[in-house]
């Protein structure tokens, strides 16, 4: 079982968190769930600090051992940080989706966007039809 | 999507279903990287029911066999297993296989589950135009189940359920025996570098032994293992996979098949295929490594000095070397281990070396 999603964040239809942390900023990760269907997850590519991305436009790159999936940015906005960590310890995603295995720190261009996004329970509700 | 007997009990394990060659099965039940590291270190076992099995009978078995196969048999013992592949006229791969001796006249094919009826019909074509006519082909794929136990406890949890002594039973070699009571076959053989068996018996009874398998092997470490981590440890032995590295548009000398290829002998494709080795071979297929972050994947493209050269056949992180590696296609100029060789990955030319093959190789026990 996947853990509960955080009610502090937002969430995409592609399972992408994205966590306001004031200040026109968003840091987000994939979610729980997504971890949990890619598994064994050995790789991840960040985008180039200072790169523009448009809402739902690819940002990043996770690989388990089978499968490449691409992420998708959550909000408009400039990369401002991103999580080398993830380099080395690809299986902090796994380990700790919503915290430890964040990946990138956007600057919003429309914070507005994230009323775009799910809640927390409109999310999980998602996930459980999917099963369906 | 076609099951095998074991289907339901895949998904009672919680295995992870996928559609492979139109075969309902199970990619992996935990994770690929566990499941591997399960049969290098303990012992995994799959269910291979999917896989096809072929039964050629009678005083011309040998013959058809020694003209359908690229591989010369003549010296292939009773109870002795050859690997082989199947050419077409033009010695592109049909398959790749191999062959069980039970005796003079009774062998048996073990075939790739997608290509299992294409074999057969090729096959059976063969022995029409040969006009070989005192000899029976059977598709005996139905009745019989099929499960690998490997790894280097193997043995030792396999010994438990057999009556005969697995001791003295040799590398790629076979025996008649009884598992759990039931006739099966059980060879020292596999697809993952590993020491391990593979058994044969009846579908219907395969379950039972499946089952018996995993609690007796439970205390060993024993564990059911996936297609996802079947590929790894394969591409890791530097095992190549049909339909993913070769087929029929592949010959056995482009890919690490010149071995099982006798041009000293008539076989379908052998003019073809010394035709081929008289002129210039222009691509060889050669393992790499990835020197700089990424991985490569089935169908990237490889680069050399900016210019397209070839294509990745096999590709991934391998959980027991933790790099990534992968087979590709290379002109034969860039084919010796050390050649500086270039992937792209997406938008990226990313650094890669030829290296020599297997990647992994287990240490020999004794």
């Amino acid at each position: 079982m996947s853990k509960p999603n955080p009610t502090d964040r937002r969430y995409t239809k592609e399972h992408e968190w994205a966590k306001d942390n004031g200040g026109g900023t968003v840091t987000m990760g994939i979610t729980d769930h997504a971890q949990e269907l890619l598994t064994d997850i050995v790789f991840v590519e960040l985008p180039a600090m200072g790169k523009k991305i448009t809402q739902m436009e690819q940002l990043a790159v996770v690989e388990s051992v089978k499968s490449v999936s691409d992420v998708y940015a959550p909000v408009s906005g400039e990369v401002i940080e991103v999580n080398k960590v993830l380099e080395d310890h690809p299986e902090l995603v796994n380990q700790d989706a919503f915290g430890e295995g964040w990946m990138v720190k956007l600057r919003m261009d429309n914070p507005a966007e994230l009323d775009n996004l799910m809640d927390a329970a409109g999310y999980t509700e998602m996930i459980k039809e999917e099963k369906h | 999507m076609k099951k095998t007997p074991l289907y339901e009990h895949h998904l009672a394990l919680g295995g992870k279903i996928i559609d492979f060659g139109g075969w309902a099965m199970p990619v992996q039940y935990t994770n690929v990287i566990e499941e591997h590291q399960t049969t290098r270190m303990k012992a995994g076992l799959f269910d291979i029911c999917h896989m096809g099995e072929i039964e050629i009978k009678g005083p011309q078995a040998f013959d058809l066999l020694q003209w359908v196969l690229s591989r010369n048999i003549v010296e292939q013992a009773v109870g002795q297993i050859k690997l082989s592949v199947i050419t077409n006229e033009h010695g592109g791969i049909i398959d790749d296989l191999t062959v069980y001796k039970f005796n003079r006249d009774h062998y048996m094919m073990v075939t790739n589950a997608g290509t299992k009826d294409k074999d057969l019909s090729w096959v059976a074509k063969q022995k029409e135009i040969k006009g070989f006519s005192d000899v029976q082909i059977t598709d005996i794929s139905d009745q019989t189940g099929k499960l690998d136990i490997q790894g280097p406890l193997s043995q030792m949890i396999l010994q438990h359920i057999t009556v005969d002594d697995l001791v003295p039973l040799r590398y790629y070699h076979t025996m008649n025996t009884r598992v759990m009571n039931f006739p099966a076959i059980v060879s020292r053989s596999g697809y993952t570098g590993e020491d391990g068996f593979e058994i044969y018996a009846n579908s219907e009874k395969i379950a039972c032994i499946w089952n018996t398998l995993l609690e007796i092997g439970a205390d060993f470490g024993l564990k059911p293992v996936g297609l996802g981590a079947r590929d790894t440890l394969r591409l890791e032995a530097g095992m190549m996979l049909y339909g993913n590295d070769m087929d029929e548009t592949i010959t056995p000398l482009d890919v690490v098949y010149g071995w099982v290829t006798d041009l000293e002998k008539d076989f379908v494709g052998s003019t073809a295929l010394r035709k081929l080795k008289e002129g210039s071979l222009r691509r060889k297929l050669v393992g790499f490594e990835m020197e700089e972050r990424g991985i490569a994947r089935h169908g990237y493209k490889v680069f050399k000095e900016g210019r397209e050269i070839g294509e990745v056949t096999s590709g991934t992180f391998t959980p027991t070397l933790q790099k990534a590696v992968g087979l590709a296609f290379v002109p034969i100029s860039y084919s010796e281990p050390g050649t500086e060789i270039f992937v792209q990955i997406r938008n990226h030319h990313a650094r890669a070396r030829v290296v020599g093959l297997p990647f992994y190789k287990r240490k020999k026990q004794q």
